[in-house]
């Protein structure tokens, strides 16, 4: 179908010329093998023995790849004095928590902001983007102030409550709601009656699905990758990405571990990832069809 | 409901601002209802932390006596008597003038070039493209390849050919430092901006296309500028946005690549400066008044793009 479509765009609309094809994949190839050798880099460190990491002349290939540090990272975890399931258990919460919190959280508002005319609407989204331009490190000074205030030092609500109301979701889904839901449906769907959150939800959302997909990997990512946090000291309520990095930091005869650990951590976002990809394409192929 | 519009605006010249005002707030209670639990949050966990940090910036404050009341002795000291602000300020820029247009562009670009890929190719150079930005500490693989010693891979080949003697220090070198940095700094900079302009094109009408050929479109970079551009401004200025806030706003990268205080301070930026002051020396008087003056930059920056992007088109 997909070819359909595509044969379909050259033939009605495109002047595509092959000089312009030629020049746009050299550029992407180019391009792309700036971005994808240093992670396949990491990828072959992960696999190289201890002898070969350091080896003179190095080399980008592996020899004889071998499992071997991974083996080592995961002793070294078992060694840790909270046991490190712990450790991921509180990463998954908090990751799973703050991204479909902040989902919800956030897409409301952004259909609100973005559709419906209510007094004060500019208002509220320009001091949101103004606060994205506010650097964090200030704030986290004063957030500690707030958060002893409510009692949510050293909690995992320290972590999850204010990513539920990240602002950069809600620019997100409010900048893909007005540009790609039409008033005249939402429209039509009010004169029929249909409550505006009903709206919301089996129209609007639909509708921006490639947007909230989005939203999702970005607050996944960020919550995933939370290290050491001045809101958290219990070293049972600390994340997965802190306690691993804690580990392989020791020096040159943990260069394999660290690369594992490298390697680990960013499994699990790219799968992520690429699960919420094939849902895009999905959406794509069916938002395609409609016209 | 359109005969109650229509009585609606008729009686809209009998109220005052303020009636007309509260009348509408009551008609869209849900909207409020909608953004109730957002902007709860962001007022307690953003805006009165930011609030509180403009208060501070006229104090000086150390967490642990009350904040003393200074007026503006933070920023003429800032301005005046400090001189590594200055390094400091002239790092932000070179370094924002380069990675924030160039990953802006680059993002852009490769979302555009992409879009008319089949989409499971298009999956694929997706992920090449956002990986590094989405793997967390996986930049720390440039200290590897540009380490200081002879395994590390670039200096192993320079040896190896025989181009230099020695390794060179590459983050301990005040020439490199920057270089490298920014290099990093791109190759991390493909990330939300980017998804967002591949889902924002997706969502373009294809129709428009099609109307457009029959107006006299010639080629890709006039629908470019003429249909693409135009529909897309939503999500390029969210793009900008991020480019803003991430060229002013990179720090930590620097600072595990290169250490804080970099060697002479020679990628220390406007941002380190606050770490420094914020999170090392807790004196949150002085590194508030720091991020004011970094945040009235990027607004500055702010209001110069959406003029320019307004610009789209025409």
């Amino acid at each position: 179908m997909s070819k359909k479509l595509r044969t379909r765009h050259h033939k009605v609309v495109l002047n595509r010329s092959a000089g312009g094809d030629a020049g746009i994949t050299f550029l992407l190839v180019i391009l792309g093998a700036f971005m994808f050798l240093p992670m396949l880099y990491v990828i072959m460190q992960s696999l190289k023995p201890l002898d070969e990491l350091w080896m003179f002349p190095p080399r980008f290939y592996v020899m004889s790849p071998t499992l071997g540090n991974f083996g080592d990272l995961f002793s070294l975890m078992n060694d840790s004095w909270v046991p490190f399931s712990r450790y991921i258990f509180n990463t998954v919460f908090i990751t799973a928590c703050g991204t479909f919190g902040n989902l919800i959280v956030a897409s409301l508002a952004a259909y609100a902001l973005a559709k419906m005319k209510f007094p004060g609407r500019n208002f509220l989204f320009q001091i949101v983007v103004l606060s994205l331009m506010f650097h964090q490190t200030v704030n986290q000074l004063s957030n500690f102030i707030i958060m002893s205030t409510l009692g949510m030092v050293d909690t995992y609500l320290a972590i999850i409550v204010p990513a539920l109301a990240g602002t950069m979701g809600l620019y997100l889904m409010k900048q893909f709601m007005e540009s790609s839901v039409a008033d005249s449906v939402l429209e039509s769907a009010r004169l029929d009656g249909a409550s505006e959150f009903r709206i919301f939800l089996t129209i609007a959302m639909p509708m921006v699905k490639p947007a909230w997909l989005t939203l999702l990997i970005e607050s996944f990512k960020t919550l995933w990758n939370t290290g050491a946090s001045i809101y958290i000291h219990s070293e049972e309520l600390k994340t997965f990405n802190y306690a691993i990095n804690q580990v392989v930091t020791a020096g040159v005869q943990r260069a394999g571990a660290s690369a594992a650990a490298t390697v680990v951590m960013m499994i699990v976002p790219i799968t992520v990832f690429v699960l919420s990809q094939s849902q895009i394409i999905e959406t794509m192929g069916s938002s395609g069809m409609k016209d | 409901m359109s005969n109650n519009e229509k009585k609606r605006l008729v009686s809209r010249k009998d109220m005052t601002m303020a009636q007309w005002t509260w009348k509408e707030m009551k008609r869209n209670k849900v909207a409020y209802i909608m953004c109730a639990p957002f902007f709860l949050l962001f007022f307690v966990f953003t805006v009165l932390p930011v609030a509180l940090s403009i208060f501070f910036s006229f104090t000086e404050f150390n967490m642990l006596e009350p904040p003393k009341w200074v007026g503006f002795d933070n920023y003429i000291h800032l301005f005046l008597e400090d001189d590594i602000f200055v390094i400091a300020c002239k790092n932000t820029l070179i370094f924002a003038a380069i990675t924030g247009p160039v990953s802006y562009l680059m993002s852009f670009l490769v979302a555009w070039f992409i879009n008319e890929l089949s989409p499971k190719i298009r999956a694929v150079v997706t992920l090449i493209f956002y990986a590094p930005s989405i793997s967390g500490s996986v930049y720390m693989v440039w200290t590897i390849l540009f380490s200081s010693d002879s395994y590390g891979y670039v200096n192993g080949t320079l040896l190896e050919l025989n181009i230099i003697d020695s390794p060179i220090m590459f983050f301990q070198n005040a020439d490199y430092v920057m270089p490298l940095c920014i290099v990093v700094a791109l190759w991390t900079s493909l990330g939300t901006a980017f998804l967002s302009f591949i889902a924002g094109l997706q969502t373009v009408d294809r129709s428009q296309y099609e109307a457009g050929a029959v107006d006299g479109i010639k080629n890709r970079w006039q629908e470019l500028w003429y249909i693409t551009l135009p529909t897309m401004r939503p999500q390029l200025m969210f793009g900008a946005v991020l480019a803003i806030t991430g060229a002013f706003g990179f720090g930590a990268v620097v600072t595990a690549l290169c250490g804080m205080p970099s060697v002479d301070y020679a990628a220390h930026t406007i941002m380190h400066h606050l770490d420094d002051y914020g999170g090392i020396r807790f004196e949150v008087g002085y590194a508030s008044a720091i991020a004011v003056f970094l945040f009235l930059i990027m607004l500055g920056c702010n209001l110069v793009i959406k003029k320019l992007l307004s610009k789209v088109g025409q």
